[in-house]
């Protein structure tokens, strides 16, 4: 089981509140992932959960529970860190049998888990290597390998992926998320990188400023952003605002499209006007930076290749069913 | 940032070098600052009396301080003159592709392991004996008459054997500050047109100045007190011509047994290295920010 | 490093590398030199540099005077006793000072080194009346308490520049790994520190080895190191170069070959980590 819920938790150091009471929900075996700019708290949330920071004030239940009096060891999770913090004076089996040794498990018993969750990881011809002979991808299924054997209630990740080049880290993404469904463990797992938490969450955790700004599915996230920095956070390219006289035709004082949502017209009437600034042709999409004159500059994204230039007058059309409205505090109305 | 149980504990484990050192500061500071205002011989016990300033005016109106002053500021001044000028030159030839090299730094660092009693007499008997020493026979061989060195230019003598102890310090903080420059400046200044002259003025030299700064302070520190060479070799002679301000304490506290006044001469030299000392922590201060 | 450097140039940097090396060394080599020849053939003049009649007489007689093992005896148990104490203070503070630092930490680090920087002789009268009063004049654990005082500050730097380049995520791993304080200063904190520690002890060693104001103030004969041996050869009278020279040799050679192998770590030890 790995129930976890957080129940107003504060943290402060000195003066400075970095958590500022968080209520959360998390049920067993989802995948969470904390999403933010950096700076707003999620990697602290995260340690005050793994227990490496003691709590201000609140509660955190685990099954039920509340540990924030129970030192790290004890609460049944694992972790998995960003520079992966592999004992480099260890071997590959050193390190992912260390948290078994210390619980004091039966030797025949170790090497018998070890060998299972090298054999799941790919790792078994380099059981015997240090961390320093092996590439970054490797040591990061050391990492991770040292976190499942233990067999946690939850797995704890600390954006464990940003230190792998482009290609690497889509692998792995997936490999640690087909691994997180295979084990059904429950998984919280902490990126700066929203591409990230669409692809890998269950559900989605957007912290600012060390407050929870809005907690959903992605989809939801995607659909229903609760406010204006959840609707610019989720989503890429980022969604287009515009305040002004035609947000308040609309009865808001901002309103949101996001670029896959606008129509775009060659020397089109209607909608709005402007000069393609800069024009991305990927092949699959093309992305249009358009200076929209008062509006300011706007992006539109266009599934397929369309053959224009900068320069090229184009109008832009909102799809009507897809326009965020947001009132003077920034929160989302809905109709 | 840990849990308080593990803050708690870390300040346990710092309290007793904290206390040591504290009082391994404060209490012979104290005392020296106490028996500097006393009246106080060690030949003539029962006779300690309150007597205020007078030691320090004795002690810095005693023309024995203004010489040894003299001399501590030349030994230290032409110490430092010596390792530099001839400590950047040698670190730029160990930086270059020399065939050996492992062995060749070896050599040039021996001398700073060397324990300063042994190389103050090796130097004295071995080399300059004005007799038998080496140095007497290269003379000879070049038909010059051989130097008294310890009689005729004893402060010089002290300044060669010091400087030969130190020049492989600077030689190795040099080195190892030089190995630490990035390539890639170096081949930008050489894309710039710069010549080998201009690189060394425009970029490496700039990159030296901090390296040479903290040798600067770190050498004066210990340069202040130079001992064990002058104790081994002239004993301070002759006359005064080779005393500075640490062996003349020395003198005063172990040889004529006045308290009071190598007190108030300890306490000056508490003051003059706490100037450099100031500098030095500045500078540390910095890097450890970095 | 792609450098490409002509043959001629790495020829006369080689050459003249060679010769500032050998110049440097020579006043080394000369007295090892000395220490195998006869005492007739240490003051010859012209002096013989390789052919004269090698003899390890000096050594036996350096040897079979008992003062001579006596003294290195003492240097041995006060640089080894001193620098051992040193480290047992040194690590909890360092390990505390890296690992959990305060706004504090880096004030107090400057004020140990500042300790480090009071010249000894202002010192000297206080320390010397201590000692003479609790009758510590002349003892092994009197010197050994005062070097190993001398030497805290440098020992305590080195260790906390070390301890601070291991990432604390390992041990926050190993915290999470259910390891205790104790385990995890066993099983990661020890083994990852072998190096740093390693070199920090040689260095204190050679300082403590080499240490020669102290031990020239404050002992004379009993507890006196070799530094106050080869002192003791100061007085024109003994004329006893070949053996004085032998005695230096073994003086010095340990603590040349300590030296050559921390010769890496040397320069962050002695510049407090302001040079890397």
């Amino acid at each position: 089981m790995g129930q976890i819920t957080l129940q107003g938790v504060q943290k402060s150091f000195g003066p400075v509140h970095i958590i500022k009471g968080a209520d959360l929900e998390i049920t067993d075996g989802s995948f969470v992932v904390f999403v933010g700019p950096s700076g707003c708290g999620k990697t602290t949330l995260l340690r005050l959960i793994a227990g490496l920071e003691d709590v201000t004030g609140g509660a955190i239940l685990i099954d039920g529970r509340n540990v924030v009096d129970v030192p790290p060891a004890k609460r049944g999770l694992s972790m998995v860190f960003q520079s992966y913090a592999l004992y480099p004076h260890m071997s590959v089996r050193g390190n992912i049998a260390f948290g078994l040794k210390m619980a004091g498990v039966a030797k025949d018993e170790i090497n018998r888990k070890v060998e299972a969750a090298a054999a799941t990881l790919n790792l078994t011809p380099y059981l015997e290597r240090k961390p320093r002979e092996l590439s970054g991808g490797q040591r990061q299924r050391v990492a991770i390998g040292r976190a499942i054997v233990r067999e946690p209630k939850a797995f704890l990740f600390d954006e464990p992926l940003s230190n792998l080049d482009a290609a690497l880290r889509v692998q792995m993404r997936l490999e640690v998320t087909r691994l997180q469904k295979q084990l059904g463990t429950t998984a919280i797992y902490v990126t700066h990188d929203q591409v990230e938490a669409m692809t890998m969450a269950d559900k989605i955790v957007v912290l600012n400023g060390g407050k929870i700004e809005q907690y959903g599915s992605p989809l939801e996230l995607y659909e229903k952003p609760n406010n204006l920095f959840v609707a610019g956070f989720i989503g890429s390219p980022k969604m287009n605002f515009v305040t002004g006289e035609l947000a308040r035709q609309q009865g808001a004082t901002t309103i949101g499209v996001r670029p896959e949502h606008l129509k775009v017209e060659r020397d089109g009437q209607g909608g709005w006007q402007g000069t393609v600034a800069v024009a991305e042709h990927l092949g699959s999409d093309t992305f249009l930076y358009v200076d929209a004159a008062a509006l300011g500059m706007l992006t539109a994204r266009y599934v397929g290749e369309l053959d224009l230039h900068p320069g090229d007058r184009v109008s832009l059309i909102p799809d009507p069913a897809r326009i965020h409205r947001f009132d003077d505090s920034g929160k989302s109305i809905h109709a | 940032m840990a849990t308080q149980q593990t803050q708690l504990l870390a300040r346990t484990l710092l309290t007793p070098a904290v206390a040591l050192l504290f009082i391994w500061m404060i209490v012979p500071l104290a005392l020296t600052i106490y028996f500097a205002t006393l009246h106080y011989n060690l030949l003539d016990p029962g006779s300690e009396s309150f007597v205020g300033l007078e030691n320090f005016r004795y002690f810095l109106t005693d023309p024995a301080f203004l010489a040894s002053l003299q001399n501590t500021l030349v030994l230290v001044g032409s110490v430092l003159a010596i390792t530099i000028i001839l400590g950047v030159p040698l670190a730029l030839l160990l930086d270059q592709q020399v065939v050996g090299l492992s062995i060749v730094r070896l050599m040039v660092i021996a001398p700073f392991f060397v324990m300063p009693t042994v190389s103050a007499l090796v130097w004295k008997n071995l080399l300059m004996h004005p007799v038998s020493g080496l140095f007497a026979w290269i003379a000879h061989l070049f038909g010059l008459p051989a130097i008294d060195w310890f009689n005729d230019a004893p402060l010089f003598s002290v300044i060669l054997i010091v400087s030969w102890q130190w020049l492989p310090f600077a030689t190795l903080i040099l080195l190892t500050a030089l190995q630490s420059l990035d390539e890639e400046q170096k081949e930008a200044a050489e894309m710039d047109g710069a010549s080998a002259i201009s690189t060394f003025i425009y970029i490496t030299l700039p990159h030296l100045a901090r390296p040479i700064t903290v040798v600067i302070l770190i050498e004066t520190i210990f340069l202040l007190t130079v001992f064990a060479e002058i104790f081994v070799t002239t004993g301070g002679g002759p006359g005064l011509q080779t005393t500075n301000i640490a062996f003349l304490i020395y003198s005063q506290a172990l040889i004529q047994y006045d308290v009071g006044s190598a007190s108030a001469g300890g306490l000056v030299a508490v003051v003059l290295a706490n100037i450099v000392a100031f500098f030095l922590v500045r500078i540390v201060g910095r890097n450890l920010e970095a | 490093m792609a450098r490409m450097v002509t043959t001629r140039n790495k020829v006369i940097s080689t050459a003249a590398a060679w010769l500032v090396g050998f110049l440097i060394f020579f006043p080394i080599l000369w007295m090892v030199l000395a220490s195998f020849k006869t005492e007739l053939e240490a003051f010859a003049i012209p002096p013989s540099f390789l052919f004269f009649h090698w003899t390890t007489e000096n050594y036996v007689t350096v040897q079979e005077r008992s003062d001579y093992l006596h003294h290195a005896l003492n240097s041995i148990i006060i640089a080894g006793g001193s620098t051992l104490i040193a480290m047992l203070i040194a690590i909890p503070a360092a390990w505390s000072m890296a690992f959990s630092p305060t706004k504090r930490t880096k004030d107090v680090l400057l004020w140990m080194l500042s300790t480090k920087m009071m010249p000894p002789v202002g010192v000297l009268v206080p320390i010397y009346l201590i000692y003479r009063t609790f009758g510590l004049l002349d003892t092994r654990s009197g010197l050994i308490f005062i070097l190993c005082l001398g030497n805290l500050p440098i020992v305590i730097w080195m260790l906390f520049t070390y301890f601070k380049e291991i990432p604390k995520d390992i041990l926050e791993a190993a915290r999470m790994d259910g390891a205790t304080i104790g385990r995890e200063l066993i099983y990661v904190l020890t083994p990852m520190a072998v190096p740093g520690l390693a070199s920090t002890l040689l260095l204190n060693l050679i300082l403590a080895w080499n240490e020669a104001f102290w031990t020239l103030n404050l002992s004379t004969l009993e507890a006196a190191p070799l530094t106050v041996f080869i002192a003791s050869y100061s007085s024109p009278e003994g004329l006893f170069w070949a053996k004085l020279s032998a005695a230096s040799t073994l003086a010095i050679a340990p603590i040349l070959v300590l030296g050559w192998f921390s010769q890496r770590q040397l320069v962050r030890g002695l510049t407090f980590g302001a040079v890397k």
